[in-house]
């Protein structure tokens, strides 16, 4: 029984890092309606230059508030300079330009920092949290960090005006349009809180996976398993869907006879054509009906 | 959330391209064709094996052409299919003795099998929602490779070699340039055949489906059928170069087929042009040659040059090397006019 409640608090928090990146997936796809298959290279890009400013000597919540500023700005650059030009070009190019961005950004980060892999602090330590055995400190913050995120995001779009208006663009570009709503601006800031919440994400994990050019690849994957499962159209059901993949993978790897490390990959493949097959819109997702 | 109805101004998947717009002339082709038939003659071993793997990475692209440019459906997981044909060629070969050249129609059944498979559920999805599940396949295709389970034949992380084949009839030509020709042959087999596919009953529901689903279906088009079946060739194809390429290289790993292989084979068809059979030579040699180009001026900036390239590619001639082919015919048409 200690171990079955052991494994859903790990996965609650590994859980924890897949909302995030699911969170940023669906944040674009409701401004775009593309996924971004770049998503895990931004983070990762933001997590070097967090790990770059700290070893410059800055303390690690200096660190932390700097990388999201400039997620944040790196986020809107690119939708701008790269994503606007394309908005009504075919899916085909929309796809190709988010194969470009992975790959300039992971090679990038490659020559840049090399490819061996780095250490990487941990603000809350990794002793027993509370005196207990079943999740560390550290683990402990990845999920208190996100649950801030969430609440910090749900006071924004319920409670602001600039919240309101991005939602307004999301849903109805055109009566947005109408009412006076920036509907351009909203996306660029859109990708801009999207990338942000990218690098809270690789922050987060980094000290768990360590610090290397590809280390995002397997938490992207999941980040789309997670997605998918709460509905690519519900932010909420993104959140939900990042926790739920995150305990299935930890009960899975520890209640499957052969299903281990190894297997990582293959069960987010069968998790997502599972839920693709069986319910295309998600749990939380909305049915989007087509007038031919 | 209620199902609210949502009036969807899609842009389509992937612009149609003409049929006759599809392939080159026959002149044209002969002249290609007798080029590549005499490079041999005139290169060093080393050219001649980077021929071959130009051949098979154009034959990669060429049934991912087919998938795309013809049916209108996307696939970043061609990796994978790839990856099932170079094993089952290695295997076949290495552990059943069969004779290579048997072993690739075997790859590319059973490639159109596994695509044909996962055709299934993948027809239900469109863009972008395919792009996720095929991404998802490219990514977990190494580690279900390297899994213990199969490790009696596939060898597990440490793969398999191969050993390459002598050229039969006691001719007195290099191994290298026997596989060279052997490579070509099959090549122009399955270009006549993926021409003559795309020119069929079949190809014209393809294209139907890629341009107008509903239209296709009102049409009498069994949408799903097709649509596999587009999955299940294009699989296939892969496959074949897959084998191929297991016999050209003498060696199969895990780590030689990740999502990277996938995104080279997916940009040179964005750099032959969508939907151009004769560009996807053209994007194979962008792909084996610009990371030669791109290493020497810095290591490790292969994946940076890559992405630049691509997004130019995007910004500037959206339609690829089809583009350029066919500003060049114009040029030539005025130029005979003066």
């Amino acid at each position: 029984m200690e171990l079955f409640t052991n494994q859903i608090l790990a996965g609650i928090a590994t859980g924890a890092i897949y909302a995030c990146m699911a969170l940023a997936v669906v944040m674009i796809y409701q401004a775009i309606d593309h996924l971004n298959f770049a998503q895990g290279e931004m983070a990762m890009f933001s997590t070097f230059i967090s790990w770059q400013l700290m070893q410059w000597g800055i303390p690690y919540w200096g660190a932390f508030v700097l990388t999201l500023a400039f997620g944040f700005v790196g986020g809107i650059a690119i939708e701008r300079l790269l994503f606007k030009p394309l908005a009504k070009a075919p899916i085909l190019t929309n796809v190709a330009g988010f194969i470009a961005l992975y790959s300039i950004i992971n090679s990038c980060a490659g020559l840049i920092w090399d490819f061996t892999i780095k250490q990487y602090p941990t603000p809350f330590g990794s002793s027993p949290f509370l005196g207990s055995q079943l999740i560390s400190t550290h683990q402990a913050g990845m999920i208190g960090v996100t649950i801030l995120l969430l609440i910090g995001l749900y006071v924004f779009f319920q409670f602001t005006r600039i919240g309101l208006a991005m939602r307004a663009a999301a849903s109805l570009p055109e009566s947005a349009r109408l009412v006076g709503i920036n509907t351009s601006w909203m996306i660029a800031l859109g990708w801009g809180m999207a990338a942000a919440i990218g690098s809270i994400a690789g922050m987060l994990i980094a000290p768990v996976v360590f610090l290397e050019p590809n280390m995002m690849g397997g938490v992207l994957l999941y980040g789309f398993a997670a997605a998918v499962l709460g509905g690519l159209t519900s932010p909420f059901g993104a959140v939900v869907g990042g926790f739920l993949v995150g305990i299935f993978e930890n009960l899975a790897g520890t209640y499957i006879p052969g299903v281990g490390n190894e297997l990582k990959l293959p069960i987010a493949l069968a998790l997502i054509i599972t839920v693709l097959v069986v319910k295309p819109a998600g749990l939380f997702g909305r049915h989007i009906v087509k007038r031919v | 959330m209620s199902a609210i109805e949502d009036v969807v101004t899609e842009a389509p998947a992937v612009e149609a391209v003409p049929k006759r717009a599809m392939t080159l002339g026959a002149g044209t082709s002969l002249v290609v064709l007798a080029l590549l038939f005499l490079v041999p003659i005139f290169a060093k071993n080393f050219i001649i094996f980077q021929m071959t793997m130009l051949l098979i990475y154009g034959l990669a692209v060429l049934a991912l052409n087919i998938l795309t440019g013809g049916s209108g459906q996307f696939s970043l997981g061609q990796s994978a299919f790839y990856a099932i044909g170079a094993y089952t060629s290695a295997i076949l070969m290495e552990q059943y003795n069969v004779n290579y050249a048997l072993t690739l129609p075997i790859a590319g059944v059973i490639c159109f099998g596994a695509g044909f498979l996962f055709g299934q559920p993948a027809l239900r999805l469109s863009g972008v929602y395919l792009a996720l599940a095929t991404f998802a396949l490219a990514t977990a295709m190494p580690q279900l490779l390297k899994l213990n389970f199969f490790e009696k034949w596939t060898g597990g992380v440490q793969g398999l070699v191969v050993t390459k084949p002598d050229a039969p009839f006691s001719l007195h030509i290099s191994q290298d340039t026997w596989l060279y020709y052997f490579t070509l042959a099959v090549v122009v087999a399955i270009y006549i055949f993926s021409v003559n596919l795309l020119r069929s009953r079949s190809g014209r529901a393809f294209m139907a489906i890629r341009d107008n689903e509903i239209a296709a279906s009102a049409m009498g088009i069994d949408v799903a059928l097709y649509k596999t079946l587009a999955f299940g060739v294009s699989a296939g194809i892969t496959g074949v170069a897959g084998g191929l390429g297991a016999i050209a290289v003498q060696f199969v790993a895990p780590d030689s087929y990740t999502i990277t292989l996938a995104i080279s084979l997916f940009l040179g068809m964005v750099v032959g042009g969508v939907g151009w059979l004769p560009g996807s030579i053209v994007g194979a040699a962008f792909i084996i040659f610009v990371p030669n180009i791109a290493e020497s001026i810095s290591k490790g900036l292969s994946g940076a040059v890559f992405g630049v390239l691509l997004f130019l590619i995007i910004f500037l001639v959206p339609h690829g090397a089809r583009q350029v082919a066919v500003v060049c015919q114009q040029a030539l048409g005025r130029l005979r006019k003066m």
